[in-house]
């Protein structure tokens, strides 16, 4: 079965993209990219040494004939920030894809809708293949799939938390709506929750803290690898409706018989 | 809704209601001595298994975990401090390097090399700009992308103009540049962070009244609401790192501690674009003239760091090289996330003067930034050299 996952117009077999932020050395990341599969893998432009290439714990392990490198811009508190960051991330050579992170609280590092819209605009007009990352809010998702970003990128619960897919009424929205890809973005704790989101009918997840945290990197990530495949298989094969109790047969419409 | 107009007022000159959130001042005097101490020493083994098990921790739960009775549970604090500083920020540390650029100083600390009687010899100098090019090229070539220019406190020879100067001039060689100088107003935060000033950081020394003014004797410093209110008016500036501190030894380090950790988390509302950062420098090396009466030992300070971790887990922790190797190491895995390497703490140290040069106080922790990138290694943790970028500045 050709279920590919297309992205402006690239095919990809895998519907698991990786962050590689939190890994304790490259080699960790290296055995953690391997096992999850992903084609798809996010750098943060602000941890990135695109001066060191060689040297960078991230980007040394990074071949771009293997992976399409999607440069995030984590950090950045205002639009014009975040478009710096695009034209540099360009400028350094990678292909012009960004993952717009706007994110001027530190703490929780929640997406400012506002300044997302703002770089979105300019990037999208710059020829940027623009993936924001998001709060799960429907009428955003749609903003943005208008302005012409590639995909939205709504959050399951705050980066780093493990917490699952917290917002999952407001994702299943977003995917009722949308007509680009939705690819459910942090939160993700668990095999279990990146299944969860799959089987919801996200195209995609990314994945960054779980992995990087494991005791085992590469055997998480395969784990994330299978979680994904698993919920997108069930999703394809259409799950039955959820019931509060078991279904019984005809209790009240019996005494009809059969027609 | 009654009680929601109460905490609001109406300010007359805008017609405007006016959040009434209190001041760094009144949040301090929110929290008397007598009442943190009351809450620390009546702490049961069950009210810190309590604060074990919560996501969120009150203050009481804070205090809780700094109670003689938190002290039997280190371990279990220990497991869920290291949980929680994965969490947030994976196994790696960030380095940073100090630069001294002045020790000319007018204040008169009792606890500090600097200060202006502290019947320290040696040379007082305030590096020139050739000067401190040589210095950040000498650091930058051990691959730090991170540096905190420090000062005494002399606004005439460290003056702002020169203080702009010394930020304008580590960009040339650095990604990120903070400042540990004397409290500025705010047009001066203002003015450095234009030239691309990153984060600032300023001790409060610490935040017992009666104990601050024993130990600033003269000078500007001597204002303690002004240097308090300091870390606030960085933040405004736009200021996006915020470091805070207690010099551990001067007062109690539970009191201490405590009232750290509330500025830290009114700073974390008050600044909310501002992160947030603690320090914990122990008073380890002090002049003759002060005998450190009230050092935490190494299980105090231990303790103190991981109550710190779970109450604020998202917030980073740095440790300087006042601490010796063999505690550092064991710190890695503890909540540290920042740490300074191969530090000097005289100006020009690193490669512009001589060691005639008087330096602030003694390191312990004498490793070459390569041996400490190792010790990292060896613990299982990335060493992070660049956690900040040039575009975040205007262009």
């Amino acid at each position: 079965m050709n279920d590919e996952l297309v992205i402006a117009g690239r095919s990809f077999r895998s519907r698991l993209m990786v962050g590689t932020g939190k890994f304790p050395s490259a080699e960790a990341l290296r055995n953690a990219l391997v096992a999850s599969k992903a084609e798809i893998v996010t750098v943060a432009l602000r941890r990135a040494d695109f001066s060191k290439p060689g040297s960078d714990s991230i980007l040394s392990v990074l071949d771009p004939a293997t992976y399409l490198i999607l440069p995030n811009t984590s950090g950045a508190r205002t639009a014009a920030e975040a478009v710096r960051l695009a034209r540099m991330a360009r400028a350094a050579g990678l292909e012009p894809w960004v993952k717009l992170e706007l994110t001027p609280e530190p703490k929780y590092l929640l997406p400012d809708p506002i300044e997302t819209l703002l770089a979105a605009e300019t990037l999208v007009k710059e020829g940027f293949v623009v993936l924001p990352y998001i709060q799960a809010d429907p009428v955003l998702a749609k903003r943005l799939e208008e302005i012409g970003t590639a995909t939205v990128m709504p959050l399951g619960a705050p980066i780093g938390s493990n917490r699952g897919l917290k917002t999952g009424e407001m994702v299943r929205i977003i995917i009722e709506q949308s007509n680009v890809p939705v690819v459910v973005d942090a939160g993700l704790g668990a095999p279990s929750h990146a299944a969860e989101a799959m089987e919801l009918g996200a195209d995609a997840v990314l994945v960054n803290t779980a992995l990087a945290d494991a005791n085992d990197h590469a055997a998480m990530a395969k784990a994330f690898s299978l979680g994904v495949e698993s919920g997108r298989l069930a999703y394809l094969a259409g799950l039955g409706p959820v019931r509060q109790s078991a279904k019984a047969s005809s209790p009240l419409t019996g005494f009809l018989g059969g027609s | 809704m009654h009680q929601e107009m109460s905490t609001m007022q109406f300010t007359a000159q805008t017609g405007k209601a006016k959040d009434s959130v209190p001041d760094s001042l009144e949040m301090l005097n929110s929290w008397p001595e007598d009442r943190i101490r009351e809450l620390v020493l009546q702490a049961t083994i069950s009210d810190v298994e309590r604060a074990l098990q919560r996501d969120n921790l009150s203050a009481q739960d804070f205090a809780a975990l700094l109670s003689p009775s938190a002290a039997e549970n280190l371990e279990d604090m220990a497991r869920v401090s290291n949980r929680l500083t994965r969490q947030h920020f994976g196994r790696t540390i960030s380095l940073y390097a100090p630069i001294y650029l002045s020790n000319v100083c007018t204040s008169d600390c009792i606890y500090c090399g600097y200060a202006i009687r502290s019947g320290m010899t040696g040379q007082r100098r305030t590096l020139t700009d050739s000067e401190i090019h040589t210095e950040c090229r000498a650091l930058a070539a051990h691959g730090f992308q991170s540096v905190l220019l420090l000062t005494g406190d002399a606004p005439k020879v460290a003056s702002i103009e020169y203080l702009a100067k010394a930020v304008s001039i580590a960009r040339e060689h650095f990604v990120s540049v903070s400042v540990e100088v004397y409290a500025l107003d705010a047009e001066g935060y203002e003015r450095l962070v234009h030239e691309g000033l990153e984060g600032v950081t300023l001790y409060m020394e610490t935040y017992h009244r009666e104990t601050y003014a024993k130990v600033h004797l003269t000078g500007r410093k001597t204002d303690f609401p002004y240097r308090l209110e300091a870390v606030e008016r960085a933040g405004r500036a736009g200021t996006r790192r915020l470091g805070i501190g207690a010099l551990l030894g001067l007062y109690d380090w539970r009191i201490d501690g405590f009232l750290t950790a509330m500025h830290a988390k009114y700073l974390q509302k008050k600044c909310w674009q501002s992160a947030v950062s603690v320090s914990f420098p122990r008073l380890l090396h002090a002049p003759h003239r002060y005998d450190v009466e009230k050092l935490p030992t190494d299980r105090e300070f231990v303790q103190l760091i991981l109550a710190m971790r779970l109450f604020l887990p998202e917030v980073g922790f740095s440790l300087s090289t006042r601490e010796r190797p063999e505690l550092r190491d064991r710190l890695i895995s503890l909540g540290v996330t920042h740490m300074s390497a191969g530090s000097s703490t005289r100006p020009g140290g690193y490669a512009s003067c001589g060691d005639q040069t008087l330096s602030q106080f003694e390191i312990e922790d004498r490793r070459s930034p390569k041996e400490v990138v190792e010790a990292i290694r060896s613990a299982g943790y990335d060493p992070i050299w660049k956690d900040f970028d040039h575009c975040f500045h205007d262009a």
